[in-house]
């Protein structure tokens, strides 16, 4: 019998028993879409959050008030202190003692109240310079930036987040318009475009008002010079652990403290952040692989079930077909094809559906989902062996019966 | 009717061997701690265009002689050669090929695929003979056609009643032109008309040359046989020639 032969014979099997055959082919189908799209959605949220994170600004280091190496109460908890001033910031721009970093940034940051027209919204409104939107690698959406001579006349200006803008304001043109703060009034210059979230804010519910400003008029006393954050861009991807060297060596001298251990600043970087991140979502992708896993098998075992049955079922087809003069070899072929047509066809429509579904479902749920080729490659072969273990195995012990043994099993 | 006289018989006796030749043949079923000794050392020997009936109560044996015969079981005791050759130094592949060239097996239960229709069902031996597709259909189709079931290619063994099934499984094994045809109440489930029709093809067959053993509890349909064994509790207690052997 010839192999045409035996896939005709096979072919009219897997059609003459429709309701069985589409069973198998849906629970291979199933568990290998499943597989695609569990594993693609954990590659897809770790792809976002990177970009997301490096989206923040790159190269860039972050200063913080207090240690993170702080027993609590003794310094203060990181951030509460205001160890860090507007001179330190100041002298990390010089390009002598701190030739490796290019940008700098203060952030002086207080919670207010932000009225206009009759609507009252409050927000973290930031104090900061002209080099904040270069260094936190933001843009506008309209209007423009603090100047350096908002910073040196301490101007009422006021730069909202494209959130904040909506709560204040509405689909109303934005820049131009009037915002009171701590009963002062100041104009809008200009919005904002959206960044999204990171880790602990909302990036786009924001006011940046001139640094000199938040010191003076917002915040005042003792308090008037310290910041909050001090963002320090490196000129470039491979300096950045010069310009920490720079930036902590610097810092020291100013705070006059000898021992690095006993900083009372924190210096931490994006790169651990990405670093931190990636972790976790590689964690994430591992869990969402083994739940895939699970699928797998699980569908693995509808599909062994319908076919450990499936053959019971047929040992006396297999009786019959011995008795009226198919060799044994002709038996295992016949049901090798049959389970390959099988794993086969529902391992590709698995992946078509499992593929199409991640180009489609991105713009339904926001999050990518990225197609693993090992992850299809892996699921479908899986679902073949499963076919060919569960299918044929079976049906090699039955064409061994003698054929009467075969036609009497019930 | 039945002559009493005739103990072994050989019609053709100047043919050197039987095709067919059981010695002391015994078939012992176990299920479990349960043995059942079905055939108690059984001689048994048929010549080549011969044409026999197996009579006997229900439970004699007389289904596992036929399938040790069509070489779907095997002894447990005694030999079965097969024109001339123990078919126990036969293997798997050798044993597929008798069982497809040679001999033409209807079952007691007829044993039609249900999936498959009328057509592919007595086709089947013919896959297993490596003949072509085309010339398959067509001898599907003469066979039905000479059980008389020329309207039916199409119909699933569940459209047809049971006589009719029957007639599907008679015209499978005829088609592959078997050298023997081994038929285990081929007329069990057949009225009187369709019961001429069948013992007619056998005539017909058994007139041109073919070896046919079958299986019957109606005399009527034995006695057109030429000779009749019977058998009870495993045991042969008669062998003889009917009248048609005389005719
Ligand atoms: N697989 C088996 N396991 C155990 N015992 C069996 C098996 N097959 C048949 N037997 C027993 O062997 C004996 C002979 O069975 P067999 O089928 O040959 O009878 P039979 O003469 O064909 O009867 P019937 O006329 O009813 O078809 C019976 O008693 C039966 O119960
Ligand atoms: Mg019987």
């Amino acid at each position: 019998m010839s192999w045409l032969e035996s896939f005709r014979t096979s072919w009219s099997a897997v059609y003459s028993h429709a309701l069985r055959s589409t069973l198998t082919v849906l629970g291979i189908l199933i568990g290998i879409a499943a597989v695609i799209l569990t594993v693609g959605l954990g590659l897809g949220t770790q792809k976002d959050v990177s970009a997301q994170i490096s989206s923040l600004g790159s190269n860039l280091l972050i200063v913080a008030p207090g240690s993170s190496t702080d027993t609590a109460g003794v310094r203060g908890g990181f951030g509460s202190s205001s160890t860090l001033t507007i001179a330190d910031a100041e002298a990390l721009e010089s390009s002598v003692n701190a030739p490796d970093i290019s940008g700098v940034a203060a952030e002086k940051t207080t919670s207010l109240s932000l009225e206009a027209n009759d609507t009252n919204w409050t927000t973290s409104v930031t104090g900061t310079t002209t080099s904040w939107l270069d260094v936190r690698a933001r843009t506008l959406s309209t209007g423009e930036f603090i100047s350096a001579d908002d910073e040196e006349t301490s101007a009422l200006v006021v730069v909202l987040g494209s959130e904040t803008a909506d709560e204040l304001f509405g689909t109303q043109r934005v820049v131009g318009q009037s915002v009171v703060i701590s009963d002062k009034t100041f104009q809008v210059i200009g919005v904002l475009d959206s960044a999204g979230s990171d880790s602990s804010s909302n990036l786009d519910d924001v006011a940046i008002v001139p640094f000199s400003t938040a010191a003076s008029v917002l915040v005042g006393g003792t308090e008037s010079s310290a910041v909050s954050t001090i963002y320090l861009q490196a000129s470039s991807d491979g300096q950045l652990s010069a310009a920490y060297q720079e930036a902590q060596t610097l810092l020291l001298n100013l705070h006059s403290i000898g021992d690095s251990t006993a900083a009372d600043f924190t210096i931490s970087s994006q790169d651990a952040l990405v670093s931190t991140a990636t972790a976790v979502y590689a964690t994430l992708t591992i869990l969402l692989t083994g739940v895939a896993a699970l699928s797998l098998l699980v569908g693995g075992i509808g599909v062994m079930n319908i076919m450990l049955v499936s053959v019971s079922e047929r040992t006396r087809e297999i009786g019959l077909r011995k008795a009226l003069g198919a060799p044994p070899g002709a038996i295992r072929r016949q049901f090798l094809i049959e389970a390959a047509i099988l794993g086969l066809s529902g391992g590709l429509l698995g992946a078509l559906l499992g593929v199409t579904a991640a180009l489609v479902l991105p713009g339904v749920i926001g999050s990518s989902i990225v197609v693993s080729p090992a992850a299809v490659g892996l699921s479908i072969g899986v679902a073949i062996v499963i076919g060919i273990s569960f299918g044929v195995y079976p049906a090699t012990r039955a064409a061994r019966l003698a054929p009467i043994d075969a036609l009497r099993s019930e | 009717m039945v002559d009493p006289s005739a103990t072994r018989l050989a019609p053709e006796a100047d043919v050197a061997a039987p095709v067919i030749e059981l010695r002391g043949a015994g078939k012992t079923y176990r299920s479990g701690s349960i043995e059942f000794e079905a055939l108690k050392g059984i001689d048994l020997a048929i010549y080549e265009g011969e044409y026999v009936a197996i009579m006997g109560p229900s439970g004699s044996g007389k289904s596992t002689i036929m399938n040790v015969l069509g070489c779907l079981d095997t002894l447990t005791r005694g030999e079965y050669r097969l024109g001339g050759t123990d078919v126990n130094d036969l293997d798997e592949v050798e044993l597929a090929e008798i069982r497809n060239r040679q001999i033409g097996f209807v079952f007691q239960g007829f044993n039609l695929l249900s999936s498959l229709p009328a057509w592919r069902n007595v086709e089947l031996p013919l896959i297993y003979g490596g003949i072509p597709r085309h010339e398959r259909k067509q001898r599907a189709e003469q066979a039905l056609d000479r059980v008389g079931l020329g309207d039916r290619f199409e119909n699933r063994p569940g459209e047809l009643s049971g006589g009719q099934q029957q007639r599907v499984a008679v015209a499978r094994a005829l088609v592959g032109e078997p050298t023997m045809i081994l038929a285990d109440e081929p007329t069990g489930n057949l009225d009187s008309v369709s019961t001429q029709d069948v013992l007619e093809l056998f005539d017909e067959l058994h007139a041109r040359g073919r070896t046919i053993v079958l299986i019957t509890h109606e005399l009527e349909v034995a006695q057109r046989a030429a000779r009749i064994v019977w058998v009870r509790d495993g045991e042969v207690i008669r062998d003889e020639l009917t009248e048609a052997a005389a005719a």
